[in-house]
């Protein structure tokens, strides 16, 4: 009946388990509670889950993705201080077998739900805005995506009480992830909720190429577009040419561990480095999904507190999608040890290094638009500089590796484990924490907390110089990635150091939370009536904070780059149109979060082997997708009256400033 | 010169916006590009399978190769009824344009059985070599030959499906706008089915069995 499912598939005789199970369970009970305290139910359903508005969706991933980042670094926490206990002579507190699940949960939890819903959150919100767009191009999509993306991040969350994850690495590289050697649910726990998340992710990335390629604002060209607007449409691009590849190669890891096919198995004509291949080919462009946003953060951000406009443009343009193409020609580097030989090593170290150079066109073009600017340096400023200093010294590192003679030294030590954090701690995390502090004040109305954000940056930026060049320096020494346990008195030293540094980065992150409360609290006073705190220079801060669901009352009309500065110096800015017309929205419909719960308890199904629950899912499925399609009754006009009442509240909000 | 036509251009753009025009999006050709960007994809995973077939096809771990067990007579059978598939389907389209409502359904249904008679030939073909005891866990080869050829059975199979939906939507609401978008993007899909099965028929099964 329920497959392979008992119930000593719960890990009672671990105790850190459990505790990590019953306090992810206080949580969740405490979260329930409150919304029927409040008596949020009935809202909750009709103002978010139902939600096609791309704002709100936005902030549904952003939050899945700040909830993701405490529970893997949870991980690394644990990670940190167990090889600091433990390369001493002592043994530490986490057996080997759960150590392991914990650097691959890490890992998988990071990249998949954390990094990417706070970039796709990020881009949900801000993209739409900056074109001048109602919506994104398929609203019903949008919303199926996001659940889908929630499905596979409670799936890796329910491995914890229910059986195991994988014990593999976050890219679970077989003949080790086959069902000889792992025999249990953890790797089908990692197929299954990447799977599911995968699929989310990739109709999101064609759901925003449609929208950046159709629905800009009149007289928007492309070389007028927002810098961050062009990362979003390269790295979308990323998105539908690089998952697909991920999708076949777990898919065919799980027809070996299913079906039992021989396609990365030692034996019958398997071929295990094809894996390591396939999944290569998706993961390195995956690294420049996360980062080119991030890039387009900057790029925004530089701009509007420098005063000034981006410098060389057409050049960040050029470079964001020479990284996009070259994005797939380098992922050999990530196994020269395979044994390719010099020639094939050759031509990937140099691709390695090519691509070092749009991405040192971009660093040049942010100093030069600080330089002669009036740089104020606000919370988004700091992490941007933040990241210019350390992606720089993260990307030479890279260079270095580059070099297959020095990568075949390098492989797989801390060395490796150093340069990748460098860089995705230093490019991606701050990018999304420039981004969370640039934009939060659009998405909510209020802005954050100016010391405590100052006070997080300084944390995590000194938290990872601490935590990370240990790293370094012990991987030169010899010291391999994923250790538990190393009897070597003279790394001790190095660990304790790094263990030091993930504290310092814990208090980067609950200086974040404080940010957080105490800007809710405070909110009155931080309050953004303009829609424009920053003095901005895209459509985005041309609405109201938080924008009204329509998003513009008018669509606007762009005549230059940086149009809404341009609007503000023209003196057609913060003026009320002169006539209000009926504005065509969407529906909210609840078919894209019932088809990512059926999603999840497919993944749940074909983890547990629970044959009927899967059929049942996916008839279900199919009945939802065909009725809705039967529904032609899916938008509808806001009445111009309606209109003029909401943006004549944001206007008499505006005057008193207008007047100063 | 380029800047004057830009000037004029968005000169016009702003003389429109007074005037208070509404936005029209065009939505079909919205979802037409978006569907295209999907069958996009869809191409790039059909471009993985391929290239882990062809890595895998040496690798029969004494096994039986291409050679021993295609049929070609059988392929080409299933050619045919896909490429024929191709034409009906254009047919209906065809049909749409002339707002012929009985037609589309006709040409859909003859569609369908062809779909239909390509699937049962190959489901007979791969009963065939399981029976024989060539299964897709036999050797790397055949898990790459029946993951292939099976995903874009699969695909057509979906296909399938969402041509009965689609017949019951213009058998329901007749050819509006709405389910001629659709039709579109099944036809930009079934199309597509077709240059994918070249691709098999050449690569798997004509140098295969050369």
């Amino acid at each position: 009946m329920f497959g392979k499912l008992t119930m000593s598939a719960m890990p009672m005789n671990q105790p850190i388990v459990m505790g990590a199970v019953l306090f992810m369970a206080i949580g969740v009970v405490v979260v329930l509670g409150t919304i029927t305290y409040f008596r949020f139910w009935r809202q909750l359903w009709s103002d978010w889950l139902t939600s096609v508005d791309h704002k709100r969706i936005g902030v549904m991933y952003i939050i899945l993705a700040v909830v993701m980042l405490l529970r893997g670094f949870s991980d690394a926490i644990m990670m940190r201080s167990q090889q600091a206990l433990a390369s001493d002579g002592g043994a530490g507190y986490l057996p080997p077998e759960h150590f392991d699940q914990v650097f691959t949960a890490h890992g998988v939890i990071m990249i998949f739900f954390m990094a990417m819903p706070f970039i796709v959150g990020l881009m949900n919100i801000v993209v739409p805005l900056q074109i001048g767009a109602r919506d994104v191009a398929f609203p019903y999509l949008n919303s199926f995506s996001l659940w889908m993306t929630i499905s596979g991040a409670i799936l890796v969350n329910l491995s914890l009480a229910v059986g195991n994850f994988a014990r593999t690495g976050w890219l679970a590289y077989p003949p080790l992830s086959e069902l000889h050697f792992s025999p249990d649910v953890g790797v089908d726990y990692y197929i299954w909720s990447l799977q599911v998340a995968g699929i989310g992710t990739l109709l999101g990335g064609v759901n925003m190429i449609t929208t950046i390629l159709k629905m800009r604002a009149p007289g928007m060209t492309m070389m007028r577009m927002p810098v961050f607007t062009w990362t979003a449409l390269c790295t979308n691009m990323l998105i539908v040419a690089a998952f697909p590849v991920l999708t076949v190669t777990l898919g065919l890891l799980a027809l070996d561990r299913y079906l039992g096919m021989h396609f990365f198995t030692n034996a019958a004509g398997g071929n295990p480095m094809m894996y390591v291949n396939l999944i290569w080919i998706w993961g390195h462009p995956e690294v420049y999904i996360l980062v080119l946003p991030c890039f387009g953060v900057f790029s925004e951000v530089i701009a509007t507190f420098s005063g000034k406009p981006l410098f060389g443009y057409t050049s960040m343009v050029y470079a964001t999608i020479c990284i996009t193409v070259l994005s797939f020609t380098v992922w050999l580097h990530h196994f020269f040890t395979m044994g390719s030989g010099a020639d094939v090593n050759a031509f990937f170290g140099i691709t390695t290094m090519v691509i070092a150079i749009p991405t040192g066109v971009k660093i040049f073009n942010w100093l030069f638009t600080m330089y002669h600017g009036r740089v104020r340096f606000d919370t988004p400023v700091l992490w941007t500089i933040g990241f210019m200093v350390t992606f720089t010294i993260g990307g030479m590192s890279g260079v270095l590796m580059a070099v297959p003679p020095a990568d075949f030294v390098l492989h797989n030590s801390v060395f490796l484990i150093a340069h990748f954090h460098n860089v995705i701690i230093g490019g991606v995390v701050f990018g999304c924490m420039a981004g969370y502090n640039y934009w939060f004040p659009k998405a909510l109305g209020f802005k954050l907390d100016e010391r405590w954000g100052k006070i997080s940056f300084w944390c995590w930026l000194v938290g990872f110089y601490v935590a990370f060049m240990p790293l370094y320096a012990l991987g030169l020494m010899g010291m391999t990635r994923r250790l538990d346990h190393m009897d070597n008195p003279v790394w001790h030293i190095y660990l304790m150091v790094a263990a030091a540094g993930a504290v310092v980065i814990l208090c980067g992150i609950l200086a974040q939370l404080v940010q957080l409360y105490v800007s809710i609290v405070n909110h009155a006073a931080l309050k953004d009536v303009t829609g424009d705190p920053w003095n901005g220079r895209t459509l985005e801060w041309a609405t109201a904070s938080p924008p009204s669901f329509y998003n513009f009352a008018e669509t606007p009309v762009v005549l230059s780059r940086d149009s809404f500065w341009d609007m503000k110096r023209r003196g057609v800015a913060f003026h009320p149109p002169v006539h209000y017309h009926r504005i065509h929205m969407p529906r909210n419909t609840g078919t894209g979060f019932i088809l990512g719960v059926l999603g999840g308890v497919i993944g749940f199904g074909m983890i547990w082997h629970i044959w009927w629950l899967v059929l049942f899912c996916l008839l279900a499925g199919l009945a939802v997708v065909v009725a809705h399609s039967f529904d032609e009754d899916r938008a509808y006009y806001v009445p111009s009256g309606e209109v003029a009442e909401i943006e004549g509240r944001h206007f008499q909000q505006l005057m008193p400033q207008a007047g100063d | 010169m380029t800047v004057d036509i830009r000037l004029a251009a968005d000169t016009a753009l702003l003389a429109d916006a007074e005037e208070g025009h509404e936005e029209h999006h065009d939505t079909a050709s919205i979802v037409t590009l978006g569907f295209w960007i999907y069958l996009m994809s869809d191409c790039v995973l059909f471009a993985a399978l391929f290239a882990t077939f062809t890595v895998l096809r040496g690798d029969t771990a004494g096994g039986p190769t291409g050679r021993e067990i295609f049929g070609l007579p059988n392929v080409a059978i299933e050619t045919a009824c896909l490429l024929v598939s191709s034409f009906t389907y254009g047919m209906a389209m065809i049909a749409a344009e002339r707002n012929r409502k009985s037609e589309v359904l006709r040409w859909l249904g003859l569609t369908l059985l062809l779909g239909l008679g390509f699937l049962s030939l190959e489901i007979r073909e791969f009963a065939d070599l399981v029976h024989q005891g060539f299964g897709p866990e036999r050797s790397g080869f055949l898990s790459g030959f029946f993951t292939l050829v099976g995903t874009h059975g699969f695909h057509v199979f979906s296909g399938i499906i969402w041509m009965l939906v689609l017949m019951a939507h213009v058998a329901y609401r007749g050819l509006t706008p709405e389910n001629r978008t659709r039709l579109m993007c099944l036809s930009l899909f079934w199309h597509f089915l077709d240059i994918i099965w070249i691709g098999v028929f050449t690569i798997v099964y004509l140098l295969g069995a050369a």
